[in-house]
C-alpha cells in the first residue's frame, strides 16, 4: 500500500505556546491510526493540521501527492480529499439532516439536487439514520448527530477520513452506536486517523497507535504491544489512568 | 393595555368638548373633518414607501460594510471602522440637508426630495445595520466554518448557506427595532419637502391653525403603523423560529 499522508518535522505554535514540535508521521492507504495522548498534547493540532484547519510554521504537509502549502489551489484540492468528524459535531442547526448532508454534494461538488439526495440516502442508511432524513439535528439525540455528521463527511467520498474525539462530547449509552459505524467504515477499507481515548475501538480496529504528549510524537506501535508493553515510561503512565479508571 | 389605551383617547376627546379644542378640524362625521383626514392619511404612501426602500438599502449595505469587518487583514478591518464611525457621527437631519442641498453641487447632479430623503436615511441608517450583522455573524460558532471547510465550500457559499442564515435569525429582533426606528426617522425628511405624514400635518396646521388636533392624530397615525409593523415583525420571529 503506497502511502498517503506524509507528515515531515511538522510545528505549529499558537502565541508562545508550542502545540507541536517537530511531529513526523506517515500514514498508508486504508491504513488505520489512533492518536491518544493527555489534553493539550497536540493531538487535535496534528489532525486539524492535516486538513488546512489550522496553518503549521514549519515542516511540510503531503496528502496524496500533494504538498498542503496555504495556496487556494493546492488546500481546496487536500480539503476535496480529506473527511473529518469534530467532537462537538458541528451540524448546520438551520438545516434539516438531508440538507447537511446534500449541501457538500450540491455546492463544491457540483452534483445535481436529485443525485445528492441519492447519494444522501445512501449514507443515513449505512450509518443507520434514514428514517431521520427530515427532521432538525436538534431533533435528534447526540449519537444520531454524530453518525448525521459522518455521513455527511462520507457524502463527499474522501479518501481519508479524520476523526477528532468524536465520542467524547456523548452520553456513555451513545457512544457504542458511533463505535460501531466507526468500525464498520473501518472494515470497508477508508484511510482513518482518529483522536480517541476509546481503548477497545483502538484494539479493535487500529493498524498504528500513535502516542503524543507536550507537542511530540513519544511512541508509535502495534496495538498489541501498545496496551500491553510500550517503550516509554510516559505512555505507560498514561495507559494506566485511562485503563482502570 | 387596551383599556388603558381607550381610556387616553376617551380623556383626550372629553376634555376636548369643554375647553378650547376644536375637533372640528378632524372631525369624521363632517365633510372638512373627512377631507382632512385625508389629506393627512394621503401622507402614508411616502412615509411607507421612503422607509421601506430605504431599509432595503440599508441592510444590502450594512451587510457589505459589515463583512470586512469579520476579515483578519486589518485594512479591510479599518475600511469597516472607518465607514461606521463616521456616519454614525452625523446626525440624521444633517445629512438629509446635506444631501439635498450639498450633494447635487458637490456630485453634479440633480437629485429629487424622494431619492435625497431615502439616501440620507439609508446611509444613515446602514451603519448601525452593519453593527448588527457584524454581531450576529460574530455570534456563530466556529465550528460551523470549521464544518463548511471540511466539505469544502467556498468562502461565499459559507456565508450565504451556513453563516449568514443563522445570523440573521439572531438579529431578526434588531433589525424589526431598525425598522420601526426607520418609519419614525422618516418624519426627518419632511423638512426637505417630502409628502409624508409629517410634512402633510405641517401643512394642515398652517392652513386649520388647529396643531394640537393635527399633531395628536398625527401621533395616531405614527402609533398605528408601528404597531402594525411591531406584530409583523413578532410573527416573522415566530415562523422563523430563532432557535431553530
Amino acid at each position: 500500500m503506497g502511502r498517503i499522508i506524509n507528515v515531515e518535522n511538522i510545528s505549529k505554535n499558537f502565541g508562545d505556546f508550542r502545540a507541536l514540535k517537530g511531529v513526523s508521521l506517515d500514514v498508508s492507504a486504508g491504513e488505520r491510526v489512533v492518536i491518544c495522548g493527555p489534553s493539550g498534547s497536540g493531538k487535535s493540532t496534528l489532525i486539524r493540521c492535516i486538513n488546512g484547519l489550522e496553518e503549521h510554521q514549519t515542516g511540510t504537509i503531503e496528502v496524496d501527492g500533494v504538498l498542503l502549502d496555504q495556496s487556494a489551489d493546492s488546500l481546496s484540492m487536500i480539503k476535496s480529499k480529506i473527511g473529518m468528524v469534530f467532537q462537538q459535531f458541528n451540524l448546520f442547526p438551520h438545516l434539516t439532516v438531508m440538507e447537511n448532508l446534500t449541501l457538500g454534494p450540491i455546492r463544491a461538488r457540483k452534483m445535481r439536487k436529485s443525485d445528492a439526495v441519492d447519494l444522501a440516502m445512501e449514507y443515513l442508511e449505512r450509518v443507520r439514520i434514514p428514517e431521520q432524513a427530515n427532521k432538525y439535528p436538534v431533533q435528534l439525540s447526540g449519537g444520531q448527530q454524530q453518525r448525521v455528521a459522518i455521513a455527511r463527511s462520507l457524502c463527499m467520498e474522501p479518501t481519508i477520513i479524520l476523526f477528532d474525539e468524536p465520542t467524547s462530547a456523548l452520553d456513555p449509552e451513545m457512544i457504542k452506536e458511533v463505535l460501531e459505524v466507526m468500525t464498520e467504515l473501518a472494515t470497508s477499507g477508508m484511510t482513518m486517523i482518529c483522536v480517541t481515548h476509546e481503548t477497545g475501538f483502538a484494539r479493535n480496529v487500529a493498524d498504528k497507535m500513535v502516542f503524543m504528549d507536550c507537542g511530540e510524537i513519544v511512541e508509535t506501535a502495534k496495538p498489541d504491544k501498545f496496551f500491553t508493553n510500550p517503550d516509554s515510561q510516559r505512555c505507560q503512565e498514561f495507559l494506566d489512568k485511562i485503563l482502570h479508571h | 393595555m387596551q383599556k388603558l389605551f381607550i381610556a387616553i383617547i376617551f380623556t383626550i376627546l372629553l376634555s376636548g368638548c369643554s375647553g378650547n379644542w376644536g375637533w372640528y378640524v378632524v372631525n369624521p362625521t363632517t365633510d372638512g373633518g373627512i377631507i382632512n383626514l385625508m389629506f393627512l392619511l394621503s401622507g402614508l404612501y411616502y412615509t411607507i414607501l421612503t422607509s421601506v426602500v430605504a431599509i432595503v438599502i440599508s441592510i444590502v449595505v450594512g451587510l457589505i460594510i459589515a463583512l470586512p469587518a469579520l476579515s483578519k487583514n486589518r485594512f479591510l478591518r479599518g475600511i469597516n471602522r472607518f465607514y461606521v464611525e463616521i456616519v454614525r457621527a452625523v446626525p440624521i437631519l444633517v445629512l438629509i440637508l446635506w444631501v439635498y442641498y450639498g450633494l447635487p453641487q458637490v456630485a453634479g447632479i440633480t437629485i429629487d426630495v424622494f431619492w435625497a430623503g431615502v439616501i440620507a436615511l439609508a446611509l444613515s441608517d446602514s451603519a448601525f445595520e452593519a453593527e448588527i450583522f457584524r454581531a450576529g455573524i460574530q455570534s456563530v460558532d466556529k465550528g460551523q466554518y470549521e464544518a463548511s471547510h471540511t466539505i469544502s465550500l467556498n468562502y461565499i457559499d459559507t456565508m450565504r448557506f451556513v453563516i449568514l442564515p443563522q445570523a440573521i435569525r439572531r438579529v431578526l429582533p434588531a433589525l424589526g427595532n431598525q425598522l420601526v426606528y426607520m418609519l419614525k426617522m422618516s418624519s426627518l425628511v419632511s423638512v426637505i419637502g417630502m409628502q409624508e405624514l409629517t410634512r402633510k400635518a405641517n401643512e394642515l396646521v398652517v392652513t386649520e391653525y388647529r396643531p394640537l388636533e393635527v399633531y395628536t392624530i398625527l401621533v395616531l397615525e405614527y402609533l398605528v403603523l408601528i404597531l402594525i409593523v411591531s406584530a409583523g415583525v413578532r410573527w416573522l420571529e415566530n415562523r422563523l423560529g430563532t432557535d431553530k
